[in-house]
C-alpha cells in the first residue's frame, strides 16, 4: 500500500555544488556535488573516512571548502558560517556530541529556541512583560518537543550525567527546537540498541511527517538507512560512487564493491 | 519547580526576604560597632558585586579573565572624575556612568577573547590591569594633577543628603548591591544567561544554533566590567575613601579570581559565599591567635599560617568540590532536608504502628 505524504516531496532546498576541501595534502572531499529535496529523508552513507562528517561541516559552515559552492534556499552563500546557515534556518547534531554539558536538558532545548528570542540582555535584566511573554513561548514549545521525544523524566538533569543514547535524542531536540526547514544528523544512532535505534527512526519520520522537515542523515546501519530514507547519497574517498533511491544503491556494484571489497 | 513571581519560585522570594530582613532590620539593630561595618560589611559587598563580575564572565561564560581590579580602577577613578567635573550627574548618575565607561573598557579587551583562549586569554586580559592603572598614573588629569599620589574621595551626597557614617554608607552599598545582584540573577537565568552558558560549554554548538560568539562574549565582557567598575566606584568611595592606583593592583584581581572559584564558578550566590569566606578568614584566624594564644604567637607567624592555611584550602577544594561552597553549601541544605524527610517518614510509620 502507497503511504500518503502530507508534505510531497518537492525542488532541491539545498545543493551542494562541486565540493573539495583538503587539510593540508588530504583530500577530504573531491569535487562532490548533490542536491536535498524539500521534505525528503536524504541519507550521506560511506566507510570510515569517506569525508561524511566533513560534507556537513561543509554545508553548516564550520569548515571552509577550497572549492565549490553550496545553494541553500534557491540562494548560493558566499561566506558561510554556522551562526548564517542557523539564521536561515538550518539546524544540526553533531557526531560526538556537542551539547551544553553542565545545563540541563531543558535548558539545553531553550537554546534551540534563540533565534525565537529576540529580546536583549537589558530587557531580560528588567525582566520587562515582552520578555515574560517571549520566555514563556519558548519554554512551552520546548516543553512540547521534550514530551514529544518522551523525555520528560530528564528534563532538569544535566545532560553530562545522562547515557549516551539519551544525550542523542536530546541532541536531535535541541536542533528540533529551532524550528528549522531542514535538519542534518550526523550519526543519530551511533552506539544504540536497536530499541533505541526504532525510537530514533521513529522520531525522525514522524517530524519529517508532521512537521515536514527535510532530514539529511549520516548512518553506518545499512538497515535503518534503507528503511528510513527516500534517497542515498554514497561516498567513498571523498567522491559520490552513487546516488539514488535505496533500491537503486543496493543494486549498484560501485556500491557494494566498495563496502564488501573488492578483488583487484 | 514553577516559578510563582517572574522567574523566581517561592523558593527564592523566601530566600529574599530572609536576606532583606537580616541586611535592613536584624545587622542594623545588633551591629552598632563601627569596625563591623567599615571593616567587614562594606568591602564584603563590594568585593562580592566584583565578583559577581568576574562571574558572568568566567563563571557562566567561561572566559578565563583576569583583570577585575583594572576595571575596578576604572570605575572609581571615572566616579571621582565625574563627580569632580560633572556635578549634575550626582551620586547615583555618576556611579552608572563609571560603570558604562569601565564597561567601554571591557569590550576593549574583552576582544582578544575571540582570537584565544583558555590561559592565553588570561595572560592577554591581564593587560587591561596593567593598562588602566598605567594610564591613571601616567597622565595626571586622571587625579586632577594631585601630587600627593593618594587622592581623598568627595563625599556621598544622594539627593542632598550626605552619606557619611558607616550605616549609612553600608546602605548605599546594599542598595546597589541588592539591585544590581537581582539583575544579574535575572540576565542569568533567562536566555541572556543561557547564551553565556552554551558559549561556555560548547562553542560551536552554540554558533550552529544561533549563537553569535562575538556579540555574546563581547556582552559578558562588558557586562563584568560594568559590575567591576560599580564595585571599584563603591571600594573607592565607601570604603577606601581614598582613591589611589595602587589599591586596585593584581592582588585585588588574583582575590576576586580566588573568590570566584572558591565561591563556585556559574553561581551568584557563590559570589557572595566566597567573598565572605576569603574577607573573614584572616579576620578570625587573627581573632583565634589572639584569644585562644593570648598573644603568645607573633602577629607576623599568624599572617604567615594564614596565608598556608589558605592555600591548603584552596587545594582541598579543587579536589573535593571544584564547584565551590555554593555546591557545598547546596549539598548541606540537601542531606537537611532529607534527614528532615526520612525523620518524618519514619515518625509516620511509628504512628501508624502504634496505631495498628
Amino acid at each position: 500500500m502507497e503511504y500518503e505524504r502530507k508534505f510531497k516531496i518537492g525542488e532541491p532546498i539545498l545543493e551542494v555544488n562541486n565540493i573539495s576541501l583538503s587539510f593540508g595534502g588530504v583530500k577530504a572531499i573531491t569535487d562532490t556535488s548533490f542536491n536535498v529535496l524539500e521534505h525528503e529523508v536524504r541519507a550521506i552513507i560511506g566507510p570510515n573516512g569517506a569525508g561524511k562528517s566533513s560534507m556537513l561541516n561543509c554545508i553548516n559552515g564550520i569548515y571552509k571548502p577550497q572549492q565549490g559552492t553550496v545553494s541553500f534556499k534557491g540562494k548560493q552563500i558566499p561566506d558561510i558560517t554556522p551562526n548564517i546557515m542557523a539564521q536561515m534556518g538550518l539546524s544540526r547534531t553533531f557526531q560526538n556530541l556537542a551539547l551544553f554539558k553542565r545545563m540541563s536538558v531543558l535548558d539545553n532545548i531553550l537554546v534551540g529556541r534563540k533565534l525565537h528570542t529576540k529580546t536583549n540582555f537589558l530587557e531580560v535584566a528588567l525582566q520587562l512583560p515582552k520578555v515574560k511573554k517571549e520566555e514563556k513561548l519558548n519554554r512551552d514549545r520546548s516543553e512540547e518537543i521534550i514530551s514529544f521525544l518522551e523525555i520528560e523524566n530528564i528534563k532538569d538533569t544535566p545532560v553530562g550525567k545522562l547515557p549516551y543514547g539519551l544525550q542523542k535524542k536530546v541532541e536531535l531536540g535541541r536542533a528540533l527546537a529551532t524550528d528549522s526547514s531542514i535538519i542534518l544528523l550526523d550519526e543519530p544512532m551511533a552506539g544504540m540498541n536497536v530499541e533505541e535505534k526504532r525510537d530514533m527512526c521513529r522520531f525522525i519520520l514522524k517530524v519529517n511527517d508532521e512537521l515536514g522537515t527535510t532530514m539529511v542523515l549520516i548512518e553506518h546501519d545499512m538497515g535503518v538507512v534503507m528503511d528510513i530514507s527516500d534517497r542515498v547519497v554514497v561516498l567513498d574517498y571523498g567522491k559520490v560512487i552513487g546516488d539514488g533511491t535505496p533500491d537503486e544503491i543496493m543494486a549498484n556494484q560501485k556500491v557494494i564493491d566498495a563496502y564488501l571489497g573488492v578483488e583487484h | 519547580m514553577k516559578p510563582v513571581f517572574m522567574t523566581y519560585t517561592k523558593k527564592d522570594l523566601i530566600n529574599l526576604a530572609v536576606c532583606m530582613v537580616l541586611s535592613v532590620l536584624v545587622i542594623p539593630t545588633f551591629i552598632t560597632t563601627e569596625y563591623w561595618y567599615t571593616s567587614i560589611l562594606i568591602p564584603w559587598l563590594c568585593l562580592a558585586l566584583a565578583t559577581i563580575g568576574q562571574q558572568v564572565v568566567m563563571g557562566y561564560t567561561g572566559q578565563l579573565a583576569l583583570g577585575a581590579a583594572g576595571f575596578m580602577a576604572a570605575g572609581a577613578f571615572a566616579m571621582f572624575n565625574l563627580i569632580l567635573r560633572v556635578p549634575d550627574l550626582g551620586f547615583v548618575g555618576s556611579l552608572i556612568v563609571s560603570g558604562l565607561i569601565a564597561a567601554a573598557f571591557g569590550i576593549l579587551f574583552g576582544l582578544p577573547s575571540l582570537k584565544v583562549r583558555g590561559i592565553y586569554l588570561m595572560v592577554a586580559t591581564l593587560a587591561s590591569q596593567f593598562f588602566i592603572i598605567w594610564m591613571i598614573d601616567k597622565f595626571g588629569w586622571f587625579k586632577n594633577y594631585d601630587s600627593s599620589g593618594i587622592i581623598t574621595a568627595q563625599d556621598i551626597v544622594i539627593l542632598g543628603k550626605p552619606f557619611t557614617t558607616p550605616l549609612a554608607m553600608y546602605f548605599v552599598c546594599l542598595a546597589v548591591t541588592t539591585v544590581l545582584t537581582l539583575l544579574a540573577m535575572n540576565m542569568a537565568r533567562g536566555s541572556t544567561g543561557r547564551n553565556w552558558m552554551a558559549v561556555r560549554d560548547m562553542d560551536i554548538a552554540a554558533e550552529s544554533m544561533g549563537v553569535s560568539l562575538l556579540k555574546t562574549k563581547v556582552q559578558a565582557f562588558a557586562i563584568s566590567a560594568f559590575y567591576c567598575g560599580v564595585a571599584g566606584a563603591l571600594f573607592a568611595f565607601c570604603y577606601l575613601k581614598s582613591l589611589e592606583p595602587v589599591a586596585f593592583d593584581i592582588k585585588l584581581s588574583f582575590k576576586i579570581l580566588f573568590m570566584c572559584i572558591l565561591g563556585g564558578l556559574g553561581t551568584i550566590n557563590g559570589a557572595f559565599i566566597g567573598a565572605a569566606f576569603i574577607l573573614l578568614f584572616p579576620v578570625l584566624l587573627n581573632s583565634v591567635g589572639n584569644n585562644v594564644f593570648h598573644g603568645a604567637i607573633d602577629a607576623t607567624i599568624i599572617s604567615s599560617i594564614e596565608q598556608v592555611i589558605f592555600g591548603g584550602l584552596m587545594i582541598i577544594f579543587m579536589i573535593y568540590e571544584p564547584l565551590g561552597m555554593a555546591k557545598l553549601w547546596e549539598n548541606i541544605k540537601q542531606k537537611i532536608s532529607l534527614k528532615f524527610q526520612s525523620s518524618n517518614v519514619k515518625d509516620l510509620k511509628s504512628s501508624l504502628s502504634k496505631k495498628s
